[in-house]
């Protein structure tokens, strides 16, 4: 088996008594898209956070291409390729969605402190806005202010801001919730795409979504992990089927 | 950055036309009022950087306008007047470096906190001037000589003269002006602006946020140190109340009452302010009051301050200046 490009090895987060993730190990690969599942509060957003440096650990590992990131802040992280989105839209409501991803790529600039600069004239990083904007489907949309969007599309936007970094990894907390309908289709598509030459996580409720492009489940409940398998593993588990699948499942926002 | 609306490029013009006017037919009394606005707008202009294009509400920063206003008096010689090319940068530079260690501190700190701490180090300078011999303790100490503006032997111009330092001072909160126009269009600037209206997902997108807060705060400083050396120059005195608490809040409600987060606005609030307390003071003795209540009145109207009456003339939609700001254009 290929080496993980970012793995959690016994991940571990404590909130005052509850362990929000308790003792979790997960290995993100290039080339595959990897599902996480669960119902509402098994710490599927907190073990993104962990992944990403947003929240330290409690216990455990966290490595990114070999090498033991734990301790790095998340700002470092991002910069060494590690991308993530939020469940709850994390944007710059009062600038246009041009400007969200521009800044985004921005962050990636070798120069960022030279003030005589123009920053709309740095070519290399428009056209990474631009990019990034097009493949979350709000062509056309980037001289809107990102406030006045619609809730949809600033669930693009939040995907645009992460693809605008060019990550190597791409954390996606809940990118399908909010969307419409053929808003949803074309996501899963572009997330089939990048799955070819990122590693993918996807925390998604959105079943037909996550069998339709999961290449990888892991099935997560009260911080631990349940099950972690091919998604026939996983469609077939009883374990699963009885915390998870089985229930009536509750929606959410 | 979107360029300025047509109304306002033509307020612009009108003001600095008759700011460049104004000493033709004016008293050396006025003219020194309006040079003391303008030391105040600068002053204004560079705190605007921090509160608001980078979020970061100081309380202090009168501590740099009082550190570069006695770096000039402290080394300029006692018996001869000093140069202008070597004094103004050293005392910016000071002014800077000081801001950017106190700031490795401050920075660590957010909202409630850091106003106080940045007050706390203020203070701490304060009372630094005040209580040892430094500059002359609580009584302040004297420059004695103006700096000499020569060039080849020349002298261009002669700051101890009313007329010459008005224009010098003006063209400096004009180059200030377009300096910092200038910087929030760089990738510098638009992540102070980032920083301001969501630090956490910069932080995310992978930008050292600390980082960027100290350039802010280091060039914040140093430019509030130019506008402290201007007034060291233009009174010839120093003494520790310029850079006492209240500096830094009068300085704060200029940007406030001016409309923060556009640069013009504190410019227009430094006028107001210091016209209503030279109008107020002359007035009763009770001026602070009716100071305080005007300016509370004004906040709750037009939370935009004074920069917002122009946005009204131009159209009814509420829109806060940082958004003009940002958008790309
Ligand atoms: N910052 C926090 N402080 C305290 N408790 C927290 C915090 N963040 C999460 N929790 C708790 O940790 C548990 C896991 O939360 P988490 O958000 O990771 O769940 P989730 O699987 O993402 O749920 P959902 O599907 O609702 O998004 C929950 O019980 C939650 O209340
Ligand atoms: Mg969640």
């Amino acid at each position: 088996m290929a080496e993980a490009l970012l793995s959690a090895a016994g991940a571990t987060r404590h909130f005052g008594g509850l362990a929000a993730v308790n003792n979790v190990s997960i290995e993100l690969q290039r080339g595959q898209l990897h599902a996480v599942l669960g119902p509402n509060g098994a710490g599927k957003s907190t073990l993104i956070n962990l992944l990403s440096g947003d929240l330290p650990l409690s216990a455990g590992t966290i490595r990114y291409k070999g090498r033991d990131i734990s301790a790095l802040s998340m700002d470092r992280r991002s910069r060494m390729g590690v991308g993530r989105s939020y469940q709850k839209t994390n944007i710059f409501p009062s600038f246009t969605a041009f400007e969200n991803c521009r800044l985004a790529a921005q962050s990636r600039d070798a120069r960022p402190f030279n003030i005589f600069a123009n920053a709309l004239h740095n070519r290399a990083v428009s056209a990474a806005a631009e990019r990034a904007l097009e493949q979350a489907g709000l062509a056309g949309r980037g001289e809107i202010v990102a406030a006045t969007l619609s809730h949809g599309e600033q669930r693009q936007l939040e995907i645009a801001m992460v693809l605008a970094t060019d990550p190597d990894v791409l954390l996606l907390d809940e990118p399908l919730a909010g969307m419409g309908a053929e808003e949803s289709a074309r996501m899963v598509e572009l997330l089939r795409k990048l799955a070819a030459d990122h590693a993918v996580m996807l925390v998604e409720h959105d079943m037909d979504a996550v069998f339709a492009v999961a290449d990888r489940i892991t099935v997560m409940a009260n911080g631990q992990v349940l099950e972690s398998g091919l998604p026939e593993q996983i469609r077939a588990s009883a374990a699963v089927k009885q915390v998870y699948l089985g229930e009536d499942e509750e929606r959410h926002v | 950055m979107t360029p300025l609306p047509k109304t306002l490029q033509a307020t612009f013009l009108a003001s600095a036309l008759a700011i460049a006017l104004f000493p033709l037919a004016n008293s050396p009394f006025y003219i020194e009022l309006v040079t003391k606005i303008m030391i105040m707008a600068i002053f204004a202009m560079s705190l605007d950087l921090l509160v608001g294009y980078t979020g970061l509400v100081s309380f202090g920063h009168a501590a740099y306008f009082g550190i570069a206003a006695y770096a000039v008096v402290l080394i300029s010689p006692k018996y001869e007047a000093a140069s202008l090319w070597l004094t103004l940068p050293a005392s910016v530079l000071i002014a800077a470096a000081s801001a950017f260690v106190i700031g490795l501190f401050v920075l660590r700190t957010k909202g409630i906190y850091f106003i106080m701490v940045t007050l706390a180090f203020a203070q701490m300078v304060y009372f630094l001037f005040h209580d040892t011999g430094l500059g002359g303790g609580s009584d302040g100490t004297y420059l004695n000589f103006k700096p000499e503006a020569k060039l080849a032997g020349y002298t261009l111009f002669d700051l101890g003269n009313t007329r010459h330092f008005y224009y010098f001072v003006f063209a400096l909160m004009l180059l200030v002006y377009l300096f910092l126009r200038r910087l929030l269009q760089s990738p510098l600037g638009r992540a102070f602006i980032g920083i301001k209206v969501n630090e956490h997902r910069m932080w995310s997108l992978g930008y050292p946020v600390l980082r960027y807060k100290l350039a802010s705060f280091t060039i914040a400083g140093g430019l509030g140190g130019l506008a402290g050396y201007l007034a060291a120059c233009q009174f010839g005195f120093v003494n520790p109340e310029i850079l006492s608490w209240h500096q830094s809040g009068n300085v704060l409600l200029m940007v406030i009452l001016g409309g923060m987060g556009t640069l013009y606005g504190p410019i227009a609030g430094a006028f107001a302010f210091v016209m209503m307390q030279e109008y107020f003071s002359a007035l009763t003795k009770h001026w602070q009051l009716l100071m305080g209540g005007l300016i509370v009145l004004v906040v709750l109207f037009f939370p935009g301050g004074l920069a917002s009456l122009a946005d009204r003339f131009k159209t009814r939609g509420v829109k806060k200046p940082v958004v003009a700001e940002a958008k790309h254009g």
